[in-house]
C-alpha cells in the first residue's frame, strides 16, 4: 500500500463526493424549501446520463451534448414539477414517499421502452481523455480531475448565487420559513419550479459525467439516490454546505472504505474472513455512518430548518 | 409551612437568541388555583411546555409532589399526577369522544400490552370515562366522532381526558381559547367546579375567566414573573399596569 | 367502510380464495395455484407491514429484509440437511422479530423523513450483506433443496396441501389481527398515528409499544419469507432490496392501508396486474407508476374505499 495509492484513492473519494453533491444539492434544496422527499431525483440524474449519451450521438458534439443535456434535464425538471409535483406539497410525506416512488416506476421503463434494458456505452470525450501527472508517480485521469473541478465550480457557483444573491436570499428564507415568504408576496409557485428545474439540472450534469465512469442502465438513479439520501442526512436536511460536507464525506468513506478495508481488515483476521467480511462491511460503512450521525444529532451537521 | 405541591426554582430556557424563560420561580400550593397572565411573546407556552414535559429547560428545577421531575418525560409525569390540556385543541380526531377519554383512563389502568379482549368491552374504562363526560357536559355526545365536535365541545374533551388520568394538578393552557361568550361560561363553570377538588395552574388571556378562578396570579413579562399575588393586588399593580398598557388590548 | 361491512369483505375473500384450488383444477390451469398462493403469501406480508404502516403510521422502507430475513431461515437449514418447518418456521420468526428489535430500536428514536431513510439504510445494509456470503450463493441466491417438511400428514410438495396451508395462516393472521386492533394494543398503535404528543401527555410512553408493533410485524414478515422460500424454491439477496419494500408499500396502499382486508385486496390487484399485464407487454411497469400516482393523489383509501360503502373509516 503505498502512499500513492492512498491519495490516488483520497482524489478518487473527492470525486465520489462531488457528484453525490450534484445530485443532494437539487434534492437537499427542494426538501428543505418545499418540504418535498423527492425519491425520483435520481431518476433525473439517471435521464441526464441517457440525454448526454443521445445528444452525444445526433451532435457529435461534446460540448453540444454538455449543453442540451442541462437545458433537457431543467425542461424535464420543470415539467415534472408542474405536472405530477405541485399536489404534493401539501400532502404528508406517505404521499410523497409513495407518489415518487411511482415516478421512478414510470422513469426506469420510459428509458427502457427507448433505449433498451441493456447498458449503455458513453465514452469519454476525447478531449478529456488520457492522464495528467499530479504528483510524480501519481497519474490521474484527466476525466476524473475534470468532474472534481466541475464539481467545486458549482459548489462555488452555489455559495455566490444562494449566498449573496436575491434569489438565494428567498431561497434561504424559504428554508426556514416558507410561509412568511408567501405572505410577503413572493411568486411561490414561480419561485418552486425555478428551484425544481434547477435541481434537475444539477442532476443532469451529474449524470452526463457519471456515464463514461459508471453505468448508463435503467435503475442507475436508485443505487445513487440512497447514498444522497445518506449525504443529506448526514448534512443536515436543506443545506448545501451540509450538502457538500455530507457529499465529501460520504465519498470519501465509501471509496476508501472499499479500496482499504480488505486489506486492513487481512492483517488481525485471516485472509478468507478478510475476503468475505470485507466488502460486506465496506458496503455497510455509510449507513453505519449514518446511523451514528442520526443518534447524536438527529438534525444533522449543518441543519438549515431550525424546528421540524 | 407545606411543601407546595408544584415548585419551580430558576427555570431557564432559550432559543437561539431568544430568551423564552429567564428564571422563573413559581409555588403552587396543594388546592389553589394559580394563574399566569402576560403579554404575547412573555413566555407562557413556553413555561407551559417545560412544566409539562415536552420541553426540556436549559437550566432550574421543577419539583411536583416532593420529587424532582425535572428530567422526567411528560409521559412519566403524567403518572406522578400532572395533567394537561394543550392550547391548541389536541385530541384523537378519529376516535370517538368516548373513545379518546376512555384511552386516557387505559393509560392509567396498567400497561397496554394486551392483545385479545376489545377495549371498547372492558367496563373498568367505559363506565369511568362516560362519568367524566357527564362531569364535563359531554355526555350525551359520547359516540360522536371527536374531529366532528364543536370547537368548544373539543375544548371540553381537553379537560376530559385531563380529569381522566386522575390529576393531582391540572396545567390548563388557554382553556376557553376561540371559544364565544356561553360557551366560555360554560367552561368557568366547569373549572369553578373543579377548584379544590384539584391544584389548577391556568394560562389565560381571558381576564374575567381569571378574576373568576384565580386564588392568585403570577404575571409573565419576558420570560420573567414580574409580580405575583392575590388578583386584587395584581389588579392594582403599577409595574403590572405599565406592561400591559405598552401591549393595548389584551386578548 | 363500516368495520362490519369491511369483515364482509375479508369473509368474502378467503371464501374466493379458498375455492380457487378447485376452479383452477376444473380449468385444468395450475399456474393460477401458483399465482394466488403467491398472492396469499405477498398478502400476509402485506398485512404484517399494514399494522405498523396503516394503523401506526409508522412509514418503514425497509420491510422486505424480513421477507429476506425468513426465506434464508428456511434455505440454509435446508443446505445443511435441517428440512422441518417446526424449525425453519419459528426460527424465520425469531430471527425478523430480533433484526425488527435492533432495526426498530434504533430507527424509531427518529421520525418523520428520518425515519424513512434510516429503515431505508437498515434494509439495504441487509441486502449488502447478503450479497457477500458466498457460501449462501452471494448475488445469485440459492436454490431450496427441499420444501419445508411439517411431518407426516401435511406434505407441502403436493400444490394443493401447501396452498391451503398458506390460506390458513393467511386467515389466521386476519383473524387475530383483528382482535389486536381492537384490543388495547391496538389502540394505542393507531392513537400513535392519530396523535402521539396526546398519547404522551395523557400518561402512555409510546416508544415501547412502536417497538413491540414493529418487532411483531417483522416476525409475521419473516414467515411470509419463509413461505416465499417455499413458493419458489429459490431466494436471492433481492428480496431485501428497498424496491421491494416499495412494492409491499404499494400492495397495502393500492389495496386500502389501515383495514386488513385492504393488504390482501392490494397484494391480489398487483400481482394480477403484474400477471395479466405482463402478458401485454414487457413494459408493464410504465402503467404501474402512473397509476401508483394517481391512487395516491385520488383515491387515498385505495381500492377498498371505490367499492360500494366505502368512504370515511371508523376509529
Amino acid at each position: 500500500m503505498t502512499w500513492l495509492l492512498v491519495v490516488e484513492q483520497i482524489l478518487n473519494g473527492l470525486q465520489l463526493g462531488v457528484m453525490l453533491f450534484l445530485v443532494a444539492a437539487g434534492l437537499t434544496l427542494v426538501f428543505g424549501i418545499m418540504n418535498l422527499v423527492n425519491l425520483a431525483h435520481g431518476s433525473l440524474y439517471m435521464i441526464g446520463a441517457y440525454f448526454a449519451v443521445a445528444f452525444l450521438g445526433w451532435t457529435g458534439s461534446f460540448a453540444a451534448s454538455v449543453v442540451l443535456t442541462l437545458l433537457a434535464t431543467l425542461v424535464v425538471g420543470m415539467l415534472v414539477e408542474v405536472v405530477a409535483l405541485r399536489t404534493l406539497y401539501e400532502r404528508d410525506h406517505l404521499d410523497q414517499v409513495l407518489a415518487t416512488f411511482g415516478l421512478i416506476l414510470f422513469f426506469n421503463e420510459l428509458v427502457a421502452i427507448v433505449w433498451g434494458r441493456a447498458a449503455l456505452f458513453a465514452s469519454v470525450p476525447p478531449a478529456l481523455g488520457g492522464f495528467v501527472e499530479l504528483l510524480p508517480g501519481l497519474r490521474y485521469p484527466v476525466y476524473r480531475a475534470v468532474i472534481i473541478l466541475v464539481g467545486l465550480a458549482v459548489a462555488l457557483l452555489l455559495y455566490v448565487v444562494v449566498g449573496r444573491t436575491r434569489l438565494g436570499m428567498l431561497i434561504r428564507a424559504g428554508a426556514s420559513n416558507r410561509t412568511m415568504v408567501a405572505a410577503l408576496g413572493v411568486n411561490i409557485r414561480l419561485l418552486y419550479t425555478v428551484v425544481f428545474g434547477f435541481g434537475a439540472a444539477l442532476a443532469g450534469l451529474g449524470g452526463l459525467m457519471a456515464g463514461p465512469i459508471y453505468t448508463v442502465q435503467p435503475g442507475m438513479g436508485e443505487e445513487l439516490l440512497i447514498e444522497v439520501l445518506v449525504v443529506i442526512v448526514i448534512g443536515g436536511i436543506g443545506s448545501i454546505r451540509g450538502a457538500l460536507v455530507g457529499a465529501v464525506v460520504v465519498g470519501m468513506v465509501d471509496t476508501l472504505g472499499r479500496a482499504f478495508l480488505k486489506p486492513m481488515l487481512g492483517t488481525v483476521v485471516s485472509p478468507a474472513a478478510a475476503d468475505s467480511a470485507g466488502p460486506a462491511l465496506a458496503s455497510m460503512l455509510i449507513y453505519i455512518l449514518m446511523a451514528a450521525v442520526l443518534y447524536f444529532r438527529p438534525q444533522g451537521l449543518f441543519p438549515a430548518v431550525r424546528s421540524r | 409551612m407545606a411543601e407546595p405541591l408544584l415548585a419551580v426554582r430558576g427555570l431557564r430556557k432559550r432559543f437561539g437568541g431568544l430568551v423564552a424563560t429567564d428564571g422563573v420561580d413559581v409555588d403552587v400550593g396543594e388546592g389553589e388555583t394559580l394563574a399566569i397572565i402576560g403579554p404575547n411573546g412573555a413566555g407562557k407556552t413556553t413555561l407551559i411546555g417545560q412544566l409539562a414535559g415536552d420541553v426540556r429547560p436549559d437550566a432550574g428545577t421543577i419539583r411536583f409532589a416532593g420529587a424532582d421531575v425535572t428530567a422526567l418525560s411528560a409521559a412519566a409525569r403524567s403518572h406522578r399526577g400532572l395533567a394537561r390540556s394543550f392550547q391548541i385543541t389536541s385530541i384523537f380526531r378519529e376516535f370517538s369522544a368516548l373513545d379518546n377519554v376512555a384511552l386516557a383512563v387505559q393509560a392509567h389502568a396498567g400497561h397496554s400490552f394486551r392483545f385479545w379482549q376489545a377495549a371498547r368491552a372492558e367496563a373498568s374504562l367505559r363506565e369511568p370515562a362516560r362519568a367524566i363526560l357527564e362531569r364535563v357536559g359531554l355526555g350525551g355526545r359520547a359516540d360522536v366522532v371527536a374531529g366532528t365536535l364543536a370547537h368548544g365541545e373539543q375544548r371540553q374533551l381537553e379537560i376530559a381526558m385531563a380529569l381522566a388520568t386522575r390529576p393531582r394538578l391540572l396545567l390548563l393552557d388557554e382553556p376557553v381559547a376561540g371559544m364565544g361568550l356561553d360557551e366560555s361560561q360554560r367552561m368557568v363553570e366547569l373549572l369553578r367546579a373543579l377548584r379544590g377538588h384539584h391544584t389548577i395552574v391556568l394560562v389565560e388571556h381571558d381576564m374575567d375567566v381569571v378574576f373568576a378562578l384565580a386564588d392568585r396570579i403570577s404575571v409573565l413579562v419576558y420570560g420573567r414573573v414580574l409580580a405575583t399575588g392575590a388578583p386584587d393586588a395584581i389588579r392594582l399593580d403599577a409595574e403590572v399596569r405599565r406592561a400591559y398598557l405598552g401591549e393595548g388590548q389584551p386578548a | 367502510m363500516t368495520r362490519p361491512r369491511r369483515g364482509l369483505v375479508t369473509l368474502a375473500a378467503l371464501v374466493a380464495l379458498a375455492v380457487v384450488p378447485l376452479i383452477a383444477g376444473l380449468a385444468n390451469q395450475p399456474f393460477y395455484l401458483d399465482l394466488f398462493r403467491r398472492i396469499m403469501i405477498f398478502a400476509i406480508a402485506a398485512v404484517s407491514l399494514d399494522i405498523i404502516l396503516g394503523y401506526g403510521g409508522m412509514v418503514s422502507l425497509g420491510h422486505a429484509a424480513y421477507l429476506g430475513i425468513g426465506a434464508y431461515a428456511v434455505a440454509v437449514p435446508a443446505l445443511h440437511g435441517v428440512h422441518s418447518a417446526w424449525v425453519q418456521w419459528p426460527l424465520a420468526m425469531a430471527l425478523s422479530a430480533l433484526a425488527a428489535l435492533i432495526i426498530g430500536a434504533v430507527s424509531l428514536r427518529t421520525s418523520g423523513v428520518y425515519f424513512i431513510m434510516i429503515t431505508l439504510a437498515f434494509a439495504q445494509m441487509l441486502y449488502y450483506i447478503g450479497i457477500s456470503i458466498e457460501p449462501w450463493g452471494g448475488d445469485d441466491g440459492m436454490r431450496l433443496a427441499r420444501r419445508s417438511q411439517l411431518g407426516g400428514v401435511l406434505d407441502l410438495a403436493d400444490p394443493h396441501v401447501f396452498y391451503y396451508v398458506v390460506l390458513a395462516m393467511l386467515a389466521v393472521l386476519l383473524l387475530v389481527g383483528e382482535r389486536v386492533i381492537e384490543a388495547r394494543f391496538g389502540t394505542v398503535i393507531r392513537a400513535v398515528k392519530s396523535n402521539e404528543p396526546r398519547l404522551q401527555a395523557i400518561g402512555v410512553a409510546a416508544f415501547r409499544y412502536k417497538l413491540a408493533a414493529f418487532v411483531l410485524a417483522g416476525a409475521v414478515c419473516g414467515l411470509a419469507g419463509a413461505l416465499l422460500a417455499n413458493q419458489t424454491e429459490y431466494l436471492t439477496p433481492s428480496y431485501m432490496h428497498w424496491t421491494r419494500s416499495g412494492d409491499i408499500i404499494v400492495m397495502v396502499i393500492l389495496g386500502g392501508m389501515g383495514t386488513l382486508a385492504g393488504p390482501v385486496l392490494g397484494a391480489a390487484t398487483f400481482l394480477l396486474l403484474e400477471n395479466v399485464l405482463a402478458a401485454w407487454t414487457v413494459h408493464w411497469q410504465i402503467i404501474l407508476g402512473p397509476l401508483l400516482v394517481l391512487v395516491v393523489l385520488f383515491a387515498r383509501g385505495g381500492l377498498l374505499s371505490l367499492l360500494p360503502g366505502g368512504g370515511a373509516r371508523d376509529g
